[in-house]
């Protein structure tokens, strides 16, 4: 049985036509955090909404394993069951429909099985405390009306309330305030076990503040270019993606 | 996949569908002419006044056109539609008299439990009369009248000539005018000044007889300073031939009285629902319209708001569902006609299947009607590429000193939105349920409790098997 939570093999993925990940290989074992970092247009969010599943995105060749088990085709919602989580880079707003409702719905999906509906309650409103969100969120709409801040918040009490396997965060710092980055830093750091992994995409280090980076990948042009470690967030904050480029 | 669509849809209309054997005791000839409308009229024991009424509407009705707006009506045959079935029974107040077949059928839809559980008083209309109606003691001891509109017309008559079809008179259009001449059943409800009737009265109408019609008469006065909520409920099981409901639904709202007025209408896809509500809303009174269209074939149906004095307040809160083969144009008028009046609008319709909803309103502020404001707004959901949706907002202002606003949205549901809640782990079918139950939800919070558990579950329902 191997470690590896997640392995990415020779991943090509086009979106109408255009190839813009071009032979990907990526592989997270269990209690390790990655970083992704890359220019504009390299390839980020096609990674992660492909590894999620999101039908615009379309596999020609290669493959993901999740746990082992090839995934690569699998519908959202049974990606999610076997424990991979998206944080959103702009998530969605859904009218009408409660965060706590959202929430329970979700775990029962997730979990498959019936929900104790006080027990979630005291759960989630703890968690909400921790990360410093007013109780009254439960209650309102999803993200409808939520500052950019409040929306990823929002993301990472699921992430908190779901407890996946693999989290992936698109850019959950950025946008965000020092005080809200802190906040969600220490949400990152609460999620963080030996058995769970995370694949980060950030431009800084900001939301690393409580956790052991164990990689940190440059994305250029649909390939992973260059594997380094912690070290190499501060280097391309200083001179920025053109060394890599050019050796595309 | 349309297989199970089918198959959902078998069982979604599993709970109206089911129809009694015709044991009707007197069926008037299909058609309609003068001898007819006599011929019901004597079998109602009509006072002179009122058959002379319905041969004068008779009169109206064959010189009338049919609308030139709105859906097709090519599917009613008048000659094909009986106008009056009545039911082999007297109208009793007690569910064990009533008899089986007809207590069966109300057994399930509900109405004998949820009097028990939360209303004040019941009447339950099969066919063309009523079958059923009781009220709690201690609301008639407040002075309450509420009755069969027959009844109302022997221990009543003077209220009923004061008021019947004097707010929708028949000369407004044609189906009102066919409402005048063969009109029966419905409801009577007088509420006496100052007097709050604190819990719910509900009417249910139940059209059982194929190729029938039904015209219940919905009368409802509030005196000053009253208050009530009437709730009403209507079904039908399913046949291969055109039914027709053409009701009439008069309100008088008067100084500084309070009506709420719910309906849920859910009549099998055979049926047309040509149907005229009109609310008169005298000095600070003020009405709350709450209307869920789901079911027939084709509905024309705008609940009209005339605010007569000042500081008379109307709320419309309205959903409309319409799936296959059905065409559903709905809305609501609202006549500012007094200073300071005040009106809000908002409504919902989801369409899917090939299904057509139609939004149409009329605000109309006249010249005297300074210092009022009028809010409107309107949201359609579409559910897939088949189905339409369509907003015609009409205003009419008479006077620069208004406040007047208008928001009309028409969406799609996004693929973003389904692969968000998918990645939380929802099916895409319990996504595409939740985007609706949520879209719908500041509608369905406005229903009694009972109807919104059953708008939820239609929705369930009806999303199931939805997606291709």
């Amino acid at each position: 049985m191997s470690e590896n939570l997640i392995e990415i093999k020779n991943l090509h993925v086009t979106v109408e036509d255009k190839e813009i990940l071009k032979g990907l290989n990526l592989s997270i074992q269990k209690g390790e955090v990655h970083v992704l970092m890359g220019p504009n247009g390299a390839g980020k969010s096609t990674l992660v909404n492909t590894i999620m599943g999101h039908p615009k995105y379309n596999v020609t060749s290669g493959k993901i394993c999740l746990e082992g088990k090839d995934i690569t085709h699998a519908k959202t919602d049974e990606r999610a069951r076997r424990g991979l989580f998206l944080s959103f880079q702009s998530p969605e707003e859904i009218p009408g429909v409660s965060v706590e409702n959202f929430l329970r719905t979700s775990y029962g999906a997730i979990t498959q099985k019936p929900v104790k509906i006080f027990a979630f309650k005291k759960e989630l409103e703890n968690t909400m405390a921790e990360l410093q969100m007013n109780k009254s969120y439960a209650e309102r709409a999803l993200n409808v009306g939520f500052s950019g801040g409040e929306k990823k918040k929002n993301e990472i009490l699921q992430m908190l309330m779901l407890q996946p396997k693999l989290a992936i965060l698109d850019e959950t710092d950025s946008g965000l305030d020092v005080d809200a980055v802190k906040i969600v830093s220490k949400g990152v750091e609460k999620y963080k076990n030996d058995e769970n992994g995370l694949l980060i995409i950030t431009h800084s280090t900001r939301i690393l503040e409580f956790v052991d980076v164990s990689q940190v990948h440059i994305l250029v042009n649909g390939r992973i270019v260059h594997t380094g470690d912690r070290s190499l967030i501060d280097e391309v904050n200083t001179s920025g993606f053109a060394k890599y480029e050019t050796a595309v | 996949m349309s297989e199970q669509k089918k198959h959902v849809a078998d069982i979604d209309r599993s709970m109206y569908d089911f129809k009694d054997k015709d044991t009707s005791k007197f069926k008037a000839h299909k058609g309609l002419t003068p001898e007819i409308i006599r011929k019901i009229s004597a079998e109602k024991h009509d006072p002179a006044w009122m058959l002379d009424f319905r041969l004068k509407s008779l009169e109206l009705y064959n010189k009338m056109p049919l609308p030139n707006w709105g859906p097709s009506l090519e599917d009613l045959d008048m000659d094909d539609i009986t106008t009056y079935v009545q039911p082999d029974t007297k109208m009793k107040g007690n569910w064990k008299e009533v008899p089986d077949d007809i207590k069966n059928t109300f057994e399930r839809l509900g109405i004998p439990k949820a009097e028990r559980d939360s209303l004040a008083g019941v009447g339950a209309q099969y066919d063309s009369e009523v079958v059923y109606h009781n009220v709690k003691d201690e609301v008639t001891k407040q002075g309450v009248v509420y009755t069969d509109m027959e009844s109302a017309l022997t221990e009543h008559e003077d209220l009923i000539h004061e008021y019947f079809m004097k707010l929708v008179p028949p000369t407004d259009h044609k189906f009102i005018a066919l409402h005048g001449a063969v009109w029966s059943g419905g409801s009577f409800v007088y509420v006496p000044e100052g007097v709050h009737v604190s819990i719910p009265l509900q009417s249910y109408f139940r059209l059982n007889a194929p190729g029938a019609g039904q015209f219940e008469h919905t009368l409802i006065i509030v005196e000053k300073n009253a208050s009530l909520h009437f709730i009403e409920g209507c079904s039908a099981p399913k046949y291969n031939v055109t039914n027709l409901h053409a009701g009439c639904v008069e309100l008088f709202v008067k100084e500084g009285a309070h009506l709420r007025y719910s309906t849920i209408e859910n009549w099998s896809k055979n049926m047309m629902n040509l149907n005229t509500k009109r609310a008169l809303i005298e000095k600070d009174a003020s009405i709350e319209w709450v209307s869920g269209s789901f079911g027939s074939h084709v509905s024309m149906l705008y609940p009209m708001s005339i605010l007569n004095g000042e500081g008379a307040h109307s709320e419309f809160t309205g959903i409309t569902f319409a799936g296959k083969g059905q065409n559903l144009d709905t809305g609501t008028r609202v006549v500012h006609a007094a200073p300071h009046t005040y009106s809000t609008v908002n409504t919902k319709s989801i369409s899917k299947d090939g299904g057509a909803c139609i939004y149409r309103s009329g605000v109309e502020v006249r010249p005297n009607a300074y210092g009022s404001r009028s809010s409107v707004s309107c949201e359609s959901l579409m559910l897939d590429a088949k189905s339409r949706s369509d907003t015609v907002p009409v205003m009419d202002i008479r006077n620069d000193d208004v406040d007047v606003g208008h928001e009309a949205r028409i969406g799609r549901i996004s693929e973003d939105s389904i692969f968000y809640l998918m990645a939380r782990g929802l099916s895409e079918e319990d996504a595409r349920a939740l985007i609706v139950r949520g879209f719908a939800e500041p509608v369905a919070k406005e229903l009694p409790l009972e109807y919104a558990v059953e708008m939820n579950n239609l929705i369930k329902l009806e999303m199931e098997g939805s997606i291709s």
